[in-house]
């Protein structure tokens, strides 16, 4: 418990934020959709590291650093997807996942 | 109710509602702007636990980073009026039906678990000092060399992304 606030309501919001991802990820055909997606998914998990360093090991730090390593990967992960995005856009005309059936041209 | 309770409340809600319109919103723009308002809410959520160097991160390199790259992506290959087409129902069943089961199961085993309930007091502010101690330390709770292999994938990252998206003249 952090004054008045229960470690399991930090939890379940981070569920709910990964499994909203999880739905759009199976969802949406775009794939920046797809992409911001995965952000979500990234930053839920961000949300329970912090939560269980704060509540659990409040003298430590591990949890923050963790955060800090995804939010470097998320960052690397969000360049190289879009570089890929536009690279196709640019041979295709269009960034629908179900009309991507082609890797080599 | 507590002042943090009422705060908890109210970036649970935003972040809540927002990530829910994120993934369902047909306009790929107001996405991504709420897609923004999420990121900013989980910022408050840290400002929340005092973990003040990481909401500053994640304001500065996710708001403002990560969201703009998306923002330009999205001006750069669609056209903003356009709404995207519904998902059919043979797509959105299954889907819903894998993320509410798979919520309703962590949420289930979350509550039966019990977690220590002594209250943690408001402790001092993450100090930057000691921050900055672990990140090139060697010692035991040190990340140096975590620390130095996610500096080689940014490197790698940022070749990657520039290779990738360089004009092809062929």
């Amino acid at each position: 418990m952090f004054e008045g606030v229960p470690l399991t309501w930090f939890l379940i919001t981070g569920t709910i934020m990964f499994f909203v991802g999880i739905y759009g990820f199976l969802v949406r055909k775009n794939l920046i959709t797809i992409l911001m997606s995965t952000e979500l998914i990234l930053n839920s998990v961000n949300i329970n590291f912090v939560a269980f360093n704060k509540i659990l090991y409040p003298d430590h730090l591990e949890g923050m650093f963790f955060s800090i390593f995804i939010i470097a990967v998320a960052a690397a992960e969000a360049s190289v997807a879009i570089a890929i995005i536009i690279n196709i856009y640019r041979r295709l005309v269009n960034i629908d996942v179900e009309k991507m059936n082609e890797m080599k041209y | 109710m507590t002042p943090n309770q009422l705060m908890f409340a109210i970036f649970s809600a935003v972040i809540i509602i927002f990530s829910v319109l994120t993934v369902t919103s047909r306009r790929i723009l107001r996405a991504a702007t709420f897609l923004l308002f999420v990121l900013v809410a989980t910022g408050g959520m840290y400002f929340l636990l005092r973990f003040n160097f990481l909401a500053a991160i994640q304001l500065t390199l996710y708001a403002g980073g990560i969201v703009v790259l998306i923002i330009f992506s999205i001006l750069l290959t669609s056209h903003i009026a356009e709404k995207l087409e519904k998902p059919d129902l043979k797509k959105i069943i299954p889907a819903l039906l894998a993320a509410t089961a798979g919520a309703l199961i962590t949420i289930a085993t979350i509550l039966q678990h019990k977690f220590p309930v002594e209250i943690v007091a408001d402790s001092e502010r993450t100090n930057i000092r000691v921050i900055a101690k672990s990140l090139i330390s060697t010692e035991k709770f040190g990340y140096a060399l975590p620390f130095e292999v996610i500096s080689i994938l940014l490197l790698a990252a940022m070749v990657g992304a520039i290779i990738l998206a360089k004009k092809r003249n062929d």
